[in-house]
């Protein structure tokens, strides 16, 4: 791994890297005041819209922004062309896994994946055994997560194939960026993101078990109380879908239909934001007042199909995700394009031995962990922190994973004491239904901090517009 | 559409106009208070139907309180009171709320000018109560809940949810202007009777402020005020957007457009048409002839099991 971290607008020959032409010459030109007065205006425009990300459980006017970079992250079209081939051939790599772990699990059979993995995962949902979804997907929707340390070297951190979030900001970002820098926008060619949400539902219906035309596709939010609500009632609009609660939906005679003043109307494709566990409180858990009783029948018998699928976490927990090469050497017969980042087990001796002697030099993780929580950066920890963790690992070492620190690229940003590096990563937005669309670039995440490399948006994150160059013509 | 939404839509409309009908409400009690010496807080409270909880409020922060700073404590009991679900910040509040959980079934114009509203109150409450300019912010409301109409007007799809909005809207501005016209005539003519020898002009015009009909007063009958001219204008003059005959006849209308869409009527359009033909073909001689207070509590109770019809028809109960 490459010690010196990679600037991705200055680590080039001559000072600037080709990409980032335009951007240096824009900041350059732009007065510090000027960019100061951009960044209010964002902020304006995002609260009057209400781009908000309200933590659960905070009283009503707790909802935060969350900080948007006025300096886009730029990624050329000869990268962009590598990420799409790599992320295509993961996505179907993990679909395919999904279709087997659900299904005759011959992955296991020929010795690649031991079956514990897959059955003894927390998250492996025995109610979707022998499910056949439409085309054979279940994730329809993945966000890849991509961090770059060098000019050539990218690897996959994490793959996200539940209900990743943040797709809204890519394209608010682009619709502010486009109003409030249109000199550079229009001299840099950028690759377009708008159509999106005309692509996700394309896929939405192309997943309908039924055969009509225009099958009724509704949204499953849990309620506005949810931090990624905004996105759900965006998305909802952008699509021309209802946006619904589980109050909204009643199952009878084994079919899904949502209440109107009409009287009830038959939904064909779910596309819910809502974990496996609140789905359906007859299936899961009982106590679930945000799911739908009797919605995993309707799933059983094809009469409904929710996006993405059920149990679909056996493929992204960050144990599972060390075989995701293996998982495209198997089931595609091809040499895997992105790379994952080198990590260690705590169910193997001989990592976990390794793991305890180098805390504080790596970064571990929870199997199950997500958004930046239960995990240690180990050289930005305390001596205490790292102890402490030590007595966790040790108690469940089945329960961690260990990474080398990455030196993740920087972006120049615009921080209180004018522009500096700050690190970032990429999470592009797989959608997969009769066919794989992505959108070029995807949601770029900047730590804020100075040297932190924790980008989650619920540990003070922001995000940033992200610019795939259209080729040269 | 959804029921939810359908429900969400209709309070929507009621909360704001509700807002709206307070922020000009407090601001006619004040400019009441300036020219006069009575007791108008009490009676503005009554309106609400609030005169125990307001008496409570001013219970709690203590009997040393000088009667002269009741006016104050009443513009905050009504206006930026966040434990007084009537008040001018809850209603806006409630709106809001409902607003956003239908963002997808909203225009992005009726969304920011609502959340553009609610911010600036959040923003302002927030600082020091001793410096905030109360005048300037109910006249902020007035004008933004005006602008908020507007763009629900100007920008919303003519369909099923538009008209949820619209019946909430006119069945809470109906239903304001009939508490107004009840509480404000039963105080100034506690006995009914219209031809009262002392006359008190400024309490008259003002009672015609709570609706913002004054001049709309003097262009229509070019004459003194008589009350029986102003009880005709806030109950029966169709072509006054606030009188209580104008919104039972866009609740009606928009009772019917639903009828149409869904192709079925129920009780809850019998009493919208009967309350309309109602209000429509009465004289207001016989409405006193009747007694104002009786005929006006038939019409609000109307109202209100109207707007509970409704629910049942409709919504989700």
């Amino acid at each position: 791994m490459a010690a010196k971290t990679f600037d991705e607008m200055l680590s080039g020959a001559n000072g600037v890297r080709k990409p980032y032409e335009g951007v240096k010459r824009w900041l350059d030109a732009t007065s510090p005041e000027r960019l100061d007065a951009t960044r209010a205006e964002v902020d304006l425009f995002y609260r009057r819209h209400g781009i908000t990300f309200g933590a659960y459980g905070a009283a009503e006017g707790h909802e935060t922004t969350i900080p948007f970079d006025i300096i886009p992250r730029v990624i050329a079209w000869d990268e962009w062309e590598y990420l799409h081939k790599g992320l295509v051939q993961r996505v179907r790599a993990l679909n395919a896994f999904l279709a087997d772990a659900y299904g005759e699990r011959e992955i296991c059979r020929a010795g690649v994946i031991p079956e514990q993995q897959v059955l003894m995962n927390a998250e492996f949902v025995a109610m979707a055994q022998g499910l056949e979804l439409p085309g054979g997907v279940h994730a329809h929707i993945a966000g890849i997560d991509l961090v770059r340390v060098g000019e050539k070297d990218f690897y996959v951190l994490e793959d996200n194939v539940r209900t990743p979030s943040g797709v809204s900001y890519v394209l608010e970002n682009r619709e502010v960026m486009m109003r409030l820098a249109p000199e550079l926008f229009s001299a840099m060619r950028v690759m377009p993101v708008a159509d999106y949400t005309e692509e996700l539902l394309q896929t939405l219906r192309s997943v309908s078990f039924s055969d009509d035309v225009e099958p009724n596709v509704v949204l499953l939010t849990p309620g506005h109380y949810n931090s990624a609500y905004f996105e759900h009632a965006f998305l909802a609009d952008e699509m021309g879908i209802e946006l619904v609660e589980g109050s909204d939906l009643f199952v009878d005679e084994g079919r899904v239909y949502m209440r109107t003043p009409r009287g009830p109307q038959r939904v064909d494709v779910i596309y819910r934001r809502l974990d496996d566990a609140f789905l359906d409180p007859l299936a899961m858990r009982p106590d679930s007042y945000l799911g739908v009783a009797g919605l995993l029948g309707a799933v059983r018998a094809g009469r409904v199909n929710i996006v993405n699928a059920l149990g679909n976490g056996v493929a992204d927990d960050k144990s599972t995700y060390t075989y995701v090469p293996e998982m495209v050497r198997f089931y595609l017969g091809e040499t895997p394009i992105l790379q994952n980042v080198p990590t260690w087990r705590g169910d193997r001796p001989d990592d976990l031995k390794y793991m305890l002697e180098h805390l504080p030099e790596i970064v571990v993780k929870e199997v199950h962990g997500s958004g930046g929580k239960g995990m240690l950066v180990g050289p930005t920890s305390s001596k205490k922190e790292v102890t402490e963790f030590a007595e966790l690992v040790k108690a469940r070492p089945d329960n961690y994973i260990a990474q080398p620190t990455l030196a993740l690229s920087t972006c120049p940003t615009f921080v209180a004491k004018g522009v500096a590096p700050r690190h970032v990563d990429l999470r592009p937005f797989v959608l997969s239904g009769r066919k794989i669309t992505i959108v070029p670039g995807g949601l770029t995440r900047v730590a804020l901090k100075e040297g932190s490399l924790v980008v989650n948006s619920s540990q003070g994150g922001g995000t940033k517009d992200t610019w795939v160059l259209a080729p040269d013509a | 559409m959804l029921s939810s939404t359908a429900q969400n839509l209709y309070w929507m409309g009621r909360y704001l106009q509700r807002a709206k009908t307070t922020a000009r409400l407090i601001e006619a009690t004040q400019r009441m208070a300036l020219q006069s010496s009575g007791k108008e807080a009490e009676g503005v409270v009554a309106i609400f139907g609030m005169e125990e909880e307001f008496r409570q409020s001013q219970t709690q922060e203590g009997q040393t309180q000088r009667q002269g700073r009741k006016l104050s404590d009443l513009v905050d009991f009504l206006a930026f009171d966040e434990t007084n679900p009537s008040s001018i910040v809850s209603s806006i509040g409630a709106a809001r709320r409902n607003a956003r959980e239908e963002r997808n079934n909203i225009t992005v114009d009726v969304w920011e000018s609502l959340n553009g509203l609610w911010l600036e109150l959040q923003a302002k409450l927030r600082g020091k109560r001793t410096n905030l300019d109360r005048g300037a912010l109910i006249e902020s409301v007035k004008k933004q809940a005006v602008m908020i109409f507007g763009a629900a007007q100007v920008t919303l799809l003519r369909d099923e949810a538009y008209n949820f909005f619209q019946l909430g809207a006119f069945l809470e501005r109906g239903d304001n202007t009939a508490r107004i016209l009840d509480i404000k005539y039963h105080r100034l003519l506690p006995d009914g009777r219209p031809h009262s020898e002392s006359l008190d002009y400024f309490a008259w015009s003002e009672v015609l402020a709570c609706i913002g009909a004054v001049r709309t007063y003097r262009r229509i009958y070019r004459s003194a005020l008589d009350p029986m001219k102003v009880a005709e204008l806030m109950m029966l003059r169709r072509d006054v957007p606030r009188s209580v005959h104008h919104c039972l006849w866009m609740v009606d209308l928009s009772m019917r457009e639903l009828a149409d869409v869904y192709g079925t009527r129920g009780e809850a359009d019998r009493l919208a048409g009967e309350l309309h033909a109602r209000l429509r073909y009465v004289r207001i001689d016989q409405v006193f002839d009747i007694g104002l207070a009786k005929y006006l509590g038939g019409v609000r109770d109307d109202i209100a099991t109207l707007s509970n019809e409704i629910g049942r028809q409709f919504l989700l109960d």
